[in-house]
């Protein structure tokens, strides 16, 4: 585990005397008692309501309100990362 | 998401929003946008950036990575009725092509505007020649359409 802390992986904690794992080199195994969510093109996108910051403020979004529009929806993996 | 920001005014032309999520909360996004992401696109981040702390959001749309305790870099396409039309997700070190999201905007709003009669072909852009499936299409795609016309 060299040069923890700089690359787009976040090294996360462990318990159990296990060391941290780097993600990207190993493949994580799913548990099998998770729940596994997810969509796929043609549904319908997930409705959310969430905090958000915009423009200055903090205010609330509800997906659902943007229904008549189209919408690009980003998720990345964290403020502060690099790309 | 500085690159979405700065693609951020061709999407409004095109009647789309962003929304943007991080499992960092929206005090860290004030953070972000007001001390580094500002110096990177004039005025800021120009939509909303919603904070997923637990990762709910993530989990919905098959964007969260348990292990890590992050979301994975997920884009998605959400047209008028709330339906989605297209989804790309990539591992975090590997950053996206926004002209390739306004392409195929482009693309899905075409084949709303024709209700579905057109199709776009690989790589079609505005302008470009579009298919309109039916029985006559049928084993006749190479007399209106080759690999040679995407570019």
């Amino acid at each position: 585990m060299s040069n923890e802390g700089a690359s787009c992986v976040r090294v996360t904690s462990s318990v159990g005397g296990s060391e941290s794992s780097d993600t990207l080199t190993q493949a994580p195994q799913p548990k099998e008692e998770v729940k596994k969510m997810g969509v796929t093109v043609g549904q319908k996108a997930p409705d959310f309501t969430a905090p958000a910051y915009f423009k200055g403020g903090f205010t609330s979004v509800k997906l659902s309100d943007y229904l008549g529009k189209w919408v690009v929806l980003c998720f990345y993996p964290g403020d502060f990362t690099f790309v | 998401m500085s690159a979405v920001a700065a693609n951020y005014e061709t999407l409004q032309k095109l009647d789309a929003e962003v929304i943007s999520v991080s499992v960092d909360s929206h005090f860290v996004h004030k953070m972000w946008n007001d001390h580094e992401l500002v110096k990177m696109v004039e005025g800021g981040v120009p939509f909303p950036m919603v904070a997923d702390q637990a990762g709910n959001i993530g989990r919905a749309y098959g964007c969260w990575d348990e292990n890590q305790g992050i979301e994975l870099r997920g884009r998605f396409i959400i047209d008028p009725d709330g339906v989605i039309q297209a989804m790309e997700v990539l591992t975090p070190p590997v950053g996206r092509k926004i002209d390739e999201t306004v392409r195929q905007l482009q693309a899905f709003q075409h084949v709303r505007a024709t209700g579905g009669k057109e199709a776009c072909p690989a790589g079609w852009q505005p302008g470009k020649a579009t298919l309109k499936p039916g029985p006559d299409l049928v084993g006749n795609v190479w007399k209106v359409w080759n690999p040679s016309m995407e570019d």
